[in-house]
């Protein structure tokens, strides 16, 4: 490690500092104000969109270079895993199901 | 307003405020066994570049964000300045500015106290797993902090773990990699109630992809999701009284 531990703290207490802010701020200052409703309707439609935008380049975007890949053992066992979430609704079980699927894609690649 | 009357009612009556815990931590656990992998990775990496495992495991207690913690081992073994590592972290996390946006709906005139212990605990995973227990009616604060804190438990234990003797664990075993992309498929599924979701979804993955590949860094996420949002709220209001595109859920929260 190239840096000292005083050092190495600093950088800790930046990176948290850095990190806390983002979290806290929205949720301690938004919850007491009444926001107008289109917000509210454009903030109901974030979840949806931030976890479909850190899913799908999971899926289909290979290494650091970010290659597009169709063919990702990722992709392909994200196809049943996603019917069997619709048809269960079961958090654990797409899990579980999810992995095992996984697992043996591995195993015949 | 049903949700801030009920978890009243739950603080007034101790019977049901012990299961709180339980449940927190119950709903914890697929992305307990997410962190895991992932938490013994980033120990036996962190250990590699030469970090002892009280190190690592103060940057998981102070930092509690996987993928920056990641990228600051590798920055710090490859010698860049400790303003640049900080910089990298804020811009990397400052996605959960969107998350702590759209879970502040939800926790009207709570304790701000409790409000900050929460937010120090939003990660992408807890973000997910809590917005649809809240959307679903059955989950509160006191909830969500508990979920929080275990996930946070589970992947401060397991970066020391892996920092101490992680090469000994074989990688890749029964899938596990697997399970948190597993989890956000079903937590997504959970958001599709309605067109205007499903479409705002296709549009954030497909943006997302794009953005991803023309677009180093992680600037990626948030602009996909802002830009998907913008014009799904565009698409709902033009098609408002269009019953296929679903019903309108902003007034239910308050």
């Amino acid at each position: 490690m190239t840096v000292s531990l005083p050092d190495y703290l600093l950088l800790l207490l930046a990176m948290g500092a850095v990190t806390y802010i983002p979290r806290w701020a929205p949720v301690f200052f938004l919850s007491r104000r009444q926001l107008p409703q289109w917000l509210v309707d454009w903030l109901d439609l974030i979840p949806a969109a931030i976890l479909s935008a850190l899913l799908l380049p999971e899926l289909v975007l290979r290494g650091d270079q970010r290659t597009f890949s169709m063919v990702e053992p990722e992709l392909w066992v994200a196809v049943p895993t996603l019917l069997f979430a619709i048809k269960t609704r079961s958090l654990g079980g797409t899990v579980v199901v999810g992995m095992l699927l996984f697992w043996g894609a591995q195993k015949l690649l | 307003m049903a949700l801030q009357s009920r978890s009243r009612r739950q603080q007034a009556e101790p019977s049901i405020s012990t299961g709180f815990l339980r449940q927190g931590v119950e709903a914890a656990w697929p992305i307990c066994l997410g962190y895991l992998p992932i938490g013994l990775a980033f120990g036996v990496l962190a250990q590699k570049a030469g970090l002892a495992p009280f190190e690592i495991g103060l940057m998981s207690l102070l930092v509690f964000a996987g993928s920056s913690q990641f990228i600051a081992v590798a920055m710090l073994s490859s010698g860049a300045s400790l303003v640049t590592i900080v910089m990298t972290t804020f811009t990397v996390n400052l996605r959960h500015l969107l998350m702590s946006s759209a879970l502040a709906t939800y926790f009207k005139g709570h304790r701000r106290g409790k409000l900050s212990l929460f937010a120090y605990g939003i990660t992408d995973e807890s973000f997910a797993i809590n917005w649809s227990r809240l959307k679903s009616g059955d989950w509160d604060l006191e909830r969500a902090i508990v979920l929080n804190q275990t996930a946070n438990l589970v992947w401060l234990a397991s970066t020391i773990l892996g920092g101490i003797g992680g090469q000994f664990i074989p990688a890749k075993a029964f899938g596990i990699d697997y399970a948190l992309i597993a989890m956000f498929i079903c937590l997504l599924v959970y958001q599709l109630s309605g067109a205007v979701y499903v479409l705002t979804a296709i549009l954030a993955g497909g943006l997302a992809v794009i953005l991803a590949v023309i677009w180093p860094g992680n600037g990626y996420i948030i602009a996909a999701a802002v830009m998907a949002a913008t014009i799904g709220v565009v698409a709902k209001r033009r098609w408002l009284n269009n019953p296929a595109f679903g019903p309108s859920t902003g007034g239910e929260k308050r």
